[in-house]
């Protein structure tokens, strides 16, 4: 749905040359809600504001619907008029929200409207529909500085569905915004992906968001993408990063001198079987259990648990072998806790 | 004086004042503020980015602004005739009138259409809005109350040049203080004309703060 092609942008000011994209491959599928997590920096609202052109690469490609927008012609000032067409197909929600003050409710969400120039009557008629899809009906008439920064978001994301998009853009639409707002917003994000079939791309810096939303998510560092794919598929990967970040298990014990610490991570089908006991009972080891967690990641349910072996690595390549042909993802750690 | 001479002079004399800044106000509205979304769209990283226009545009303003009004009205007294077909009379202290105010109006638009945030442009270019269609549903109604408060002000500086060009034949309240409260010593009527003035210039401020406030829901 969404896709850039060695995308690369480089920033020319008075001050110098800022690269802030350098080479990105993103590949959105379509009816996904993807996730773009890296520190501040790394070019993620760089990356976003490339995908609908609001700023305009160095070179690369973006694609979004089978449309390839960098083809199109315009400026980054002024652009042309198919580019602008192709916009009216993209929503973006901004972490400022970005409503206008002079308008109420109902006018705000008809702005795209009067842009792609319907009448009054079908604009009153859409408008009042998304009010209503987003929960906010009875502030129709209300101006913005009136409602909370939970309200003024489901007011953005109304506007933002107001041309019927397919894709959803939001950078860091929820970071204004306090845990239990953010929880909602997400919701209703959720919600719009799976009954509109709505593809969403959103930024973040909150791993939690892509906890609890994404199918997938992508790791950018110093503008490249560094991780990327699903979730699911993430979670299972030896020494993802990501994944190490999705589900931390750091505040646990790294265990003693002279044995091997190993995690552990198993997911779906696997969670219900009692390897432990049987690697225990197989190999007569005395197991330590250092910590265990489960969470719901993507949709699906994680576990990981820590645990501590006798003897060194080398001692136990078979017990750990074992594991590995349950289908279970064995990340070794060293005595210091850390990967080895 | 008596009140009862002072009084049809002074109305006469309003009506006068009043039709000469109506008119001023009006076409500095229309010359000014396009002139001022001129100004910032012409600049450097404006939506209209154009070095050249938005130098000629902003020197001319500069030099509108600087020169000292009484020498604008004697200098203007060519193209007056030309426009109006005489330079004495209200009718012919509109011109300078409003050429003086076009400038000072156009810089306060300008700083008024700048205090626009940047996040409403860029929404409107995200939801394939143009150019035309960041100006008319973003900068001027999210600008219109100090677009309106910026008026207020021009309207009473307009009031108060009014009164410089009444004082060379221009017509109004400037014109009748001069003839009656200084040439002839009238010094009772002068103090009528000047609290009428600042009556006028207080109801404006007021009226104009009040319906500036009225548009503001930010
Ligand atoms: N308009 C600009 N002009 C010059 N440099 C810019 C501009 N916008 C961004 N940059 C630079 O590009 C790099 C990437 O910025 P970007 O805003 O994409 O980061 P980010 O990942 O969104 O960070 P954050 O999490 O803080 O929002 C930074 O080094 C930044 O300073
Ligand atoms: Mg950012």
């Amino acid at each position: 749905m969404i896709t850039t092609k060695d995308l690369t942008k480089v920033y020319t000011s008075r001050g110098g040359r800022t690269t802030a994209l350098r080479g990105v491959d993103l590949h959105v599928r379509e009816g996904e809600v993807y996730g773009v997590v890296g520190t501040s920096g790394a070019g993620k609202s760089t990356l976003i504001r490339c995908v609908n052109m609001l700023e305009r690469p160095s070179s690369g490609t973006v694609t979004v619907d089978g449309v390839e927008l960098t083809a199109l012609p315009g400026t980054e000032q002024r652009a042309g008029r198919e580019l602008r067409a192709a916009r009216q197909r993209i929503g973006m929600v901004f972490q400022h929200f970005n409503l206008l003050a002079s308008r109420t409710v109902q006018q705000n969400v008809e702005l795209p409207l009067e842009i792609r120039g319907l009448d009054r009557t079908a604009r009153r008629r859409r408008a009042g529909e998304l009010l209503e899809l987003v929960g906010l009906a009875d502030k129709a008439q209300s101006y913005p500085k009136q409602l909370s920064g939970g309200q003024k978001q489901r007011v953005g994301i109304a506007r933002a569905l107001a041309g019927d998009p397919r894709v959803l853009l939001s950078d860091e639409a929820t970071s204004a915004l306090d845990p239990q707002t953010t929880r909602s917003i997400l919701q209703l994000l959720r919600r719009l992906n799976q009954e509109l079939g709505l593809t969403v791309l959103l930024i973040t810096h909150e791993m939690d968001v892509i906890k609890s939303v994404c199918d997938s998510a992508a790791l950018m560092r110093e503008g490249r993408i560094v991780e990327a794919g699903p979730l699911t598929e993430l979670i299972a990967t030896d020494g993802s990063a990501l994944a190490r970040e999705l589900f931390p298990l750091s505040e646990f014990g790294a265990g003693h001198g002279g044995s091997t610490v190993v995690e552990v991570t198993f997911q779906g089908d696997s969670s219900g079987r009692p390897f432990i006991s049987q690697l225990a009972r197989t190999y007569q080891i005395d197991l330590n259990i250092l910590g265990a967690a489960v969470e719901t990641i993507g949709g699906r349910q994680v576990g990981r648990m820590r645990v501590e072996l006798p003897g060194s690595h080398q001692d136990n390549v078979v017990p750990i072998g074992y594991l590995r042909e349950q289908g279970l993802q064995v990340d070794v750690l060293t005595e210091n806790g850390t990967l080895a | 004086m008596t009140w009862d001479e002072m009084q049809p002079l002074l109305q006469d004399a309003t009506v006068e004042t009043l039709q000469m800044v109506g008119i001023a106000t009006l076409v500095t509205l229309l010359v000014g503020l396009p002139l001022g979304v001129l100004l910032v769209l012409t600049d450097k990283g404006g939506l209209l980015q154009n070095r050249p226009v938005n130098k000629v545009v902003g020197a001319i303003v500069n030099v509108g602004r600087s020169l000292p009004f009484v020498i604008l009205l004697v200098a203007l007294i060519p193209f007056t005739r030309w426009v109006v077909g005489t330079s004495i009379g209200w009718q012919a202290a509109t011109v300078p009138l409003a050429i003086g105010a076009i400038p000072f109006y156009a810089r306060l638009v300008e700083t008024a259409v700048r205090g626009v945030d940047g996040g409403l442009v860029e929404a409107v270019h995200a939801m394939g809005g143009s150019t035309w269609a960041v100006v008319r549903k973003v900068l001027l109604p999210e600008s219109l109350p100090a677009l309106l408060s910026a008026l207020t002000t021009t309207v009473i500086a307009l009031i108060g040049y009014s009164a410089t060009a009444g004082t060379v034949g221009g017509g109004g309240l400037g014109n009748l203080a001069i003839t009656y409260g200084y040439m002839r010593f009238e010094t009772g009527f002068m103090v009528v004309i000047v609290i009428e003035l600042v009556l006028l210039v207080t109801l404006l401020q007021l009226v104009g703060d009040f319906l500036s406030k009225r548009l503001d829901h930010s």
